[in-house]
């Protein structure tokens, strides 16, 4: 069953184009990895399926379970059980770890905050009662959002970039809580520029400049980015100049 | 029930703990308008107060190489709807001495009040001296606020201040802390005021350091929406080797607010240091995406996010 689908969305930024008539499909219960360069539109993509302010898209619908949800606000499509963690994750002056990872949760649960943060490797007695402020370094900030994710259990989890800023042995757990995530009933659309961790997925969308362009097993798609894709100098699917890329699949 | 009764009561609302004044082994004292109601002492501190025509005058000493244990907990306030209160304290914290003040400042009915303070302190030699104080004002705005100090700080000593006003209207408040620093010595001075309504703040810290290796740290994070004005002016004079100091404001206007910061860094010593960051502006757009990524409103990001700062 599809809990996520995208029509043909388009968003323009300042006279720029980001996503040009993009559209994607998402399983229930699966980890969805969206794989590309930098530039290509992932975090947009991101931002658009949240709702972000700035990031309605101009064109094209979006479904979640179902629903069109293209012009709900953010709080309620994160009601809904939709939800993002950030790639860079904000600093909260006086909100303690603990309190942050509550923010989400129906019922606060001491016990689930702290196993979610042994998950994403940090004791939570070192962790708990300190700030989410400058004091943690980016990679802490990571894992905290990681764990607030898994607390909140979602319907959908967007992970936008949770592998980057992660040192290699933290991220062998990062990997492990994204597919606990999936365990525990949350579909999950990962978004990466690695292809070593999107081939943690069941299913791999494509993306360069804006678009889908291909979308398949993880391990082929991987291979084609890094075969293709990391060497193309233009970062711009060839089939996109002469017009053929239209959201569709190659 | 009688003044005490209810200078407690509101002193409570205020944050404080009333189990404090039953407490022997804790120092405390009641002032209400221009009366003492209240008073313990403990063992190392003199504490005089003198009754004036409008306030109170005390004198407190804490005698050398005297730490007292437990901090001491000061309630002053008016609690009719008009009134005037002029407290006047001179302080000397001897050498090797500690002490640790926590004052509450209650205003809980003021529609035309007005609170002074004016405080002389030194901290002598290798001392600690921490002044805490936490206002509690009612929703008229009809309260005026003018706390001034002048601190002179001695050698390897400490000193902290912190002014809290989150509670009830701030109506007029202009305070202007003064302190200097000599050498291996350190301040830090915190305000944390969320005004509203027409409130209008005014602050002025300053901080000179003047003895080699002193340290300086003055930190603000002010809130203002409806039509509420704030100017803070955070100061530090750094002319002796080695000196290190850093200003640090954050206002959060929203409304009609307006909001200013002026940090003021003054370096007359090439082997001197001080650093400054000021921010205004309305709440991060991102911190609020983020708790309404979660499910919450955005009014209650925004009073998650306002009230993590002013914590």
């Amino acid at each position: 069953m599809e809990i996520l689908r995208i029509d043909k969305i388009s968003l323009n930024l300042e006279g720029r184009q980001i996503l040009k008539d993009l559209s994607l499909s998402v399983k229930e219960g699966t980890i969805h990895s969206i794989l590309g360069s930098n530039a290509a539109g992932k975090s947009s993509l991101a931002y658009v399926i949240m709702g972000c302010c700035g990031y309605l898209a101009q064109e094209g619908r979006i479904y979640f379970r179902g629903e069109d949800i293209t012009s709900l606000s953010l709080s309620k499509r994160a009601k809904m059980g939709l939800t993002l963690a950030w790639q860079e994750p904000a600093r909260f002056e006086g909100l303690t770890v603990r309190d942050y990872i509550a923010v989400g949760m129906k019922e606060k649960d001491d016990a689930l905050i702290k196993q979610a943060l042994q998950k994403v490797l940090l004791e939570p007695g070192d962790y708990l009662d300190r700030e989410v402020d400058k004091s943690l370094s980016g990679g802490e900030r990571k894992r905290i959002e990681l764990a607030a994710v898994f607390a909140m259990k979602p319907k959908l989890a967007i992970l936008d970039e949770p592998d980057s800023g992660i040192d290699i042995l933290a991220l062998d757990n990062i990997v492990k809580m994204i597919k606990e995530l999936k365990r525990q009933g949350t579909t999950v659309l990962l978004i990466t520029h690695r292809q070593e961790v999107s081939e943690i997925a069941d299913q791999t969308s494509l993306m360069c400049s804006g678009f889908i362009v291909k979308e398949g097993k993880p391990k082929e798609m991987g291979e084609y980015f890094k075969e293709r894709c990391i060497p193309c100098p233009t970062k711009i699917f060839p089939a996109q100049e002469n017009g053929q890329a239209k959201g569709g699949k190659n | 029930m009688q003044d005490y009764e209810l200078m407690i009561e509101a002193y409570t609302k205020a944050g404080g703990l009333a189990s404090v004044f039953k407490d022997s082994n804790i120092a405390h004292l009641v002032v209400h308008k221009n009366k003492v109601i209240g008073k313990n002492l403990v063992k190392g501190l003199i504490l005089e107060p003198e009754e004036t025509a409008s306030g109170v005058d005390i004198k407190l000493k804490v005698e050398k190489g005297i730490k007292i244990q437990n901090p001491v907990h000061l309630c002053f306030g008016v609690l009719p709807k008009e009134g005037i209160q002029e407290i006047n304290i001179k302080a000397k914290i001897e050498d090797g001495a500690g002490i640790k003040l926590l004052a509450h400042c209650v205003f809980p009915n003021a529609l035309k009040v007005v609170h002074k303070m004016q405080a002389e302190i030194e901290v002598g030699d290798n001392a600690y001296y921490e002044y805490n104080e936490v206002h509690f004002h009612g929703e008229d705005g009809g309260i005026e606020v003018i706390p001034k100090a002048r601190i002179k700080l001695g050698k390897n000593s400490h000193l902290v201040t912190n002014f809290f006003l989150l509670k009830g209207r701030v109506g007029i408040f202009d305070l202007d802390y003064e302190t200097e620093v000599l050498d291996n010595s350190s301040l830090d001075m915190t305000a944390k005021i969320y005004g509203y309504a027409d409130d209008k703040i005014k602050i002025r810290e300053a901080g000179k350091l003047i003895g080699r290796a002193s340290r300086g740290l003055i930190k603000s994070r002010i809130a203002v929406k409806d039509n509420a004005i704030s100017q803070i002016i955070n100061e530090l004079i750094a002319n002796a080797p080695e000196a290190r100091g850093h200003v640090d404001c954050v206002e959060i206007i929203q409304g009609n607010a307006q909001a200013k910061a002026i940090p003021i860094v003054n370096v007359t010593n090439e082997f001197a240091k001080v650093t400054h960051e000021a921010a205004i502006g309305r709440v991060d757009k991102k911190q609020v995406e983020t708790l309404m990524s979660r499910g919450l409103e955005e009014e209650k990001a925004i009073d998650i996010v306002v009230g993590g700062m002013l914590k």
